[in-house]
């Protein structure tokens, strides 16, 4: 396991950007039969999803805008911006590139994307602390999340209902305190088939076949530019391979579970989450939820749950927080952390 | 572990389908109430009861009650 500690490099905000428009499940799932069961499985009744073009570099944008506005930050001090997105704007260039011209951020400031997905904001963390913790950089932006309602069919039972889009910042600065941030960061490639968009690429170039939608059965049609997810072994990953981080993690860094305020697993669905509190014997008071009012909103999930759930406490309290996230890859990373009365505007609809 | 005991679990992930259709013979992917779901709660069982993390590729290989008994099995 790669374990990692950053220090001097303090969470001060965090935001998170949906789409106003929400699709309502029960209306989704209509036409594949009785909603109910599939609801108290996967737990979510509605998503947040664009439906007129609109983009992830634009729920970035608004993020950070009210972000740095509460801040009371010089857009001028802000020296690198990591964004974490697998639905970028374009194949070329980054959003990050997009964000900085858009933002109206310095020539100056270090921007690049990452291409992760649920384990994304754990990893996005990681490389931006590592990066801020010498202290040249002073200010830097972590942007998290997915348009990822684009990703699924409109005629695949497995996918539609589960994703939503959301976008989130969380803003970093360096401090002269010890402000330590604690990672166990995995990875195994074999899955790298367990959840794939196949065509699009440059292994399976955009082509004349592409949008042909495919009938698999059992309620499940979708074309090779719309995501594949083998449910029962991204479950099985999921439920042996997080617990497991997370227990490592606070065995590495002798991390005091009592005084954990919050676990914020990534949003997969509700029946997956629910295993691993379980199994990881945490009580419900602990693990936050926020997946019945978004879906799952892939790297965005873990900073959403926070803003969205969490919001009075993360402006008036320190906290001290474990974050998991886990998915396509197949990756897996987990982050102890601290906030102390960080700035948080809350969820902005736009 | 007993077969008889894991068929007993096994059945416990449904809710409609009459007990006495689960025998080490069934064929669980033909039963009406069979489902990717029931399969993620059978996933959840193993690993609950038997500490075993079963693969996508266990269910989809196992025919019988009985096949996904060994497969489980094999790896306790």
């Amino acid at each position: 396991m790669a374990f990692l500690e950053t220090k001097h490099v303090a969470v001060r905000g965090m935001s998170a950007c949906v789409p106003k428009n929400i699709e309502k499940n029960i209306d989704t799932y209509q036409k594949w039969g009785d909603y109910t069961k599939v609801r108290n499985l996967i737990g979510i009744d509605q998503r947040h999803v664009f439906i007129d073009g609109r983009c992830t570099s634009d729920l970035f944008y608004s993020a950070a805008e009210k972000l740095i506005e509460e801040l009371g930050w010089s857009k001028d001090d802000i020296d690198a911006i990591v964004c974490v997105t697998q639905t970028p704007d374009f194949i070329q260039p980054p959003v990050a590139c997009i964000l900085q011209n858009r933002l109206g951020l310095k020539e100056d400031c270090f921007a690049t994307d990452i291409p992760h997905g649920c384990s994304g904001w754990v990893y996005g963390l990681s490389i931006l602390c590592s990066l801020m913790q010498n202290g040249s950089i002073k200010k830097g932006l972590l942007f998290s999340g997915d348009t990822a309602s684009k990703v699924a069919s409109p005629e695949d039972k497995t996918t539609l209902p589960l994703f939503g889009d959301a976008g989130t910042c969380t803003a970093l600065e360096y401090t002269d305190e010890e402000a330590s941030i604690k990672f166990a960061l995995c990875t195994d490639g074999s899955g790298s088939d367990k959840i794939v968009i196949r065509d699009g690429g440059y292994r399976h170039p955009f082509n004349a076949h592409t949008l042909d939608m495919i009938d698999y059965g059992d309620g499940i049609v979708r074309n090779n530019n719309h995501i594949f997810m083998d449910g029962m072994s991204v479950f099985s990953f999921a439920i042996s391979k997080a617990p497991k981080q997370i227990k490592d993690l606070v065995e590495k860094y002798s991390i005091n579970q009592e005084e954990i305020d919050y676990y914020v697993l990534h949003q997969a669905n509700l029946f997956m989450d629910e295993k691993i509190r379980r199994k990881m014997k945490l009580s419900h008071e602990k693990v936050l939820y926020c997946i019945e009012e978004f879906g799952n909103t892939s790297s965005g999930s873990i900073p959403l749950t926070l803003v969205s759930r969490a919001k009075e406490d993360l402006k008036n309290k320190h906290l001290k927080l474990i974050g998991s996230g886990f998915g396509v890859g197949l990756s897996w990373a987990a982050a102890y952390f601290e906030t102390d009365h960080i700035v948080c505007p809350g969820v902005i609809e736009i | 572990m007993e077969i008889k005991e894991f068929i007993a679990n096994f059945a416990d992930q449904f809710d409609d389908t009459d007990a006495n259709e689960f025998k080490a013979e069934t064929v669980f992917k033909e039963l009406d109430e069979w489902s990717s779901l029931i399969a993620l709660s059978v996933i959840a069982m193993v690993d609950e009861e038997y500490n075993v993390t079963l693969k996508g590729d266990d269910i989809r290989n196992s025919n019988t009650i009985e096949d996904l008994f060994n497969a489980v099995k094999a790896k306790a």
